[in-house]
């Protein structure tokens, strides 16, 4: 069981029972929709941006304990960041859960989200974790088109 | 009802044919003998593909050992060889599913193939807009998608059968919607993501009431029990090899004689022809008619190993053991609080589809093979289906003839570890 507590963390448990910012959010106005087909995944984002600056972030959807969690801690995290600042945490959180076995994360650049550092050691998971990241990223894009983790 | 194949059948004991060896029958399987993750491998992915017996793989070993050659067109004692062992694997699928004639046998790489062969070459001269094509709500994408392809292209429309709450189709809503327009009524033997054994016989004979042809999908049939398609009465029949213990890469359609002898070619190419020249091309008869290319010859002949390997096990013997299987499963799995069966059919055969409160069938799978214990979670390739039942994804386990009580029992209580981690 070491590895699935590594896998499935207090934290990622309880923002699983628990999700944050679990809710539609009115007056949004950046929206993204993603879905990962392999699995059925299903996620949407609703952002709220002023000033360069994300004033409210939300999510619902529906999916694994990782992806939930993800998601939950993602909108946790960025509330209150520039869009470049979340721009940036995404590519810090893409590089951990992909990051070399062999070769330490840099976990000082996600902070909390280091949580998920367990996560690539199960390659086929990685996909439920990025999937809420690049779900918000094409929001913050203000891409139209679904986001998918293929 | 079923013609026996294969040798070892003509000397199984009949006391032999009273108890089922099951320890024996994994000594036949390679795969089976390892650790996963440190635990011995419990594998319940079946319905995904099942392994592969010994004679199999010796089988497709020997052929490029010794016998490689290509088919129908040389003139060489190899190339003789290997177009008997070919022909050879043919004649063994028509006596797997009764078939009165081999010509009625139509390699092809799958069944998701096979239903796209009969959609193309079968379905869709007959069809003019407004026309219907009849699938069941619980048909795997692969008896969907084909279909809604055919009606973009034709103007068609696809209508779907319901099922009730257990997961069977309703057939009183099935004989309303076979009407003037129905052109072919396509349906699973049985369903990949509910278990669910269909009454095809009964299917079938109220479509032929009305003249309309029927296609059955036998993926998820033909490796646990008995099929007969003359009995059965169908005008196509598709299955899969690597489901059936067989290689992947090899299918099979039957198609009844009649309509295969006025169905164009399904793609063009060298050994569906006669004679070619710039003017004019003349088809071969079928069943070559529908294989242009260079065939897969090995996987028809380990199709046909695995054939004879069921067989000299019995069909009948093979349904009656996992029927006990599935029963004992059914009840363990159901002592799990918070656990619920998707799929509760009466007439069911190995799967068993489920959920769990507060956990994703992900985090099952995940959890599962950690304990060394594979099996499918997702949407199955059945999203329909699950719509219907309000689940996103189930976790599936998926039975086969060599899988044992002692896997069922690893396998309820690693369900229990992941309820004590979500719980």
């Amino acid at each position: 069981m070491s590895d699935l507590r590594e896998l499935y963390q207090e934290v990622i448990l309880d923002h699983n029972k628990r999700p944050r910012n679990y809710l539609k959010l009115e007056g949004a106005n950046r929206t993204a929709e993603g879905y990962n087909p392999l699995c059925g995944d299903q996620i949407t984002v609703y952002v709220l941006v002023e000033d360069d600056v994300i004033q409210e972030i939300t999510f619902q959807g529906s999916g694994c304990a990782i992806s939930k969690a993800s998601a939950s801690m993602m909108t946790a995290t960025v509330k209150g960041k520039t869009t470049d600042e979340a721009k940036g945490l995404i590519e810090a959180f893409r590089s951990m859960v992909t990051a070399d076995l062999n070769a330490a994360p840099d976990l000082q650049a996600v902070g909390k989200l280091a949580v998920f550092a367990g996560v690539r050691e199960f390659p086929v998971r990685v996909k439920c974790a990025t999937l809420p990241w690049h779900t918000m990223h094409a929001a913050l894009e203000g891409q139209a088109q679904l986001a998918s983790t293929e | 009802m079923r013609a026996v194949t294969g040798m070892a059948a003509s000397v199984t004991l009949p006391e032999e044919r009273m108890t089922f060896d099951v320890e024996r029958i994994r000594e036949d399987f390679p795969v089976l003998r390892q650790q996963i993750r440190g635990r011995p491998l419990v594998y319940l992915d079946n319905a995904a593909t099942s392994q592969k017996p010994k004679s199999v793989i010796e089988t497709i070993e020997q052929y490029y050992l010794t016998e490689n050659s290509n088919v129908h067109r040389g003139i060489h004692l190899l190339s003789e060889r290997a177009t008997e062992a070919f022909e050879g694997a043919r004649v063994k699928v028509a006596r797997f599913l009764n078939a009165a004639d081999a010509r009625e046998i139509i390699f092809v790489r799958g069944a998701t193939e096979g239903i796209n062969l009969v959609a193309h070459s079968f379905v869709r001269p007959l069809l003019v807009a407004g026309d219907e094509i009849l699938v069941s709500e619980m048909e795997h994408h692969s008896n969907i998608v084909p279909w809604q392809m055919l009606c973009e292209a034709t103007g068609a429309v696809l209508r779907v059968i319901p099922i009730n709450d257990d997961g069977e189709l309703r057939l009183d809503e099935y004989e309303r919607l076979l009407g003037e327009n129905t052109r072919l009524v396509s349906i699973a033997h049985v369903s990949n993501a509910l278990g669910t054994i269909n009454p095809v016989k009964h299917v079938i004979d109220l479509a032929h009431e009305r003249g309309v042809p029927v296609l059955i999908d036998g993926a998820q049939a033909t490796p646990h029990m008995p099929v007969d398609v003359q009995a059965l009465g169908c005008d196509f029949y598709v299955c899969s090899g690597h489901k059936l213990f067989g290689p992947t890469g090899i299918g099979v359609v039957f198609g009844k004689a009649r309509h295969l002898e006025i169905m164009p070619p399904y793609q063009g190419g060298g050994d569906m022809i006669l004679s070619v020249t710039f003017e004019k091309t003349i088809y071969n008869e079928a069943p070559l008619k529908f294989e242009a290319g260079t065939p897969h010859i090995a996987g028809a002949i380990g199709l046909g190993a695995a054939i004879d390997y069921v067989s000299s096990i019995g069909l009948d013997r093979i349904a009656a053991y996992e029927d006990e299987l599935l029963v004992y499963a059914t009840d363990a799995i159901s002592t799990i609080p918070g656990l619920r069966i998707i799929g509760t059919a009466k007439e069911k055969a190995s799967i068993l589809s489920f959920i769990l409160d507060g956990a994703h069938a992900h985090d099952i799978g995940t959890i599962l093979d950690q304990e060394g214990i594979a099996i499918r979670t997702g949407h199955h390739c059945a999203q329909p289906v699950l719509r219907r039942f309000g689940v996103p994804a189930t976790a599936r386990a998926s039975l086969a003839f060599y899988n044992t009580r002692d896997e069922i029992d690893a396998l309820v209580r690693a369900i229990h570890k992941v309820s004590e981690l979500f719980g």
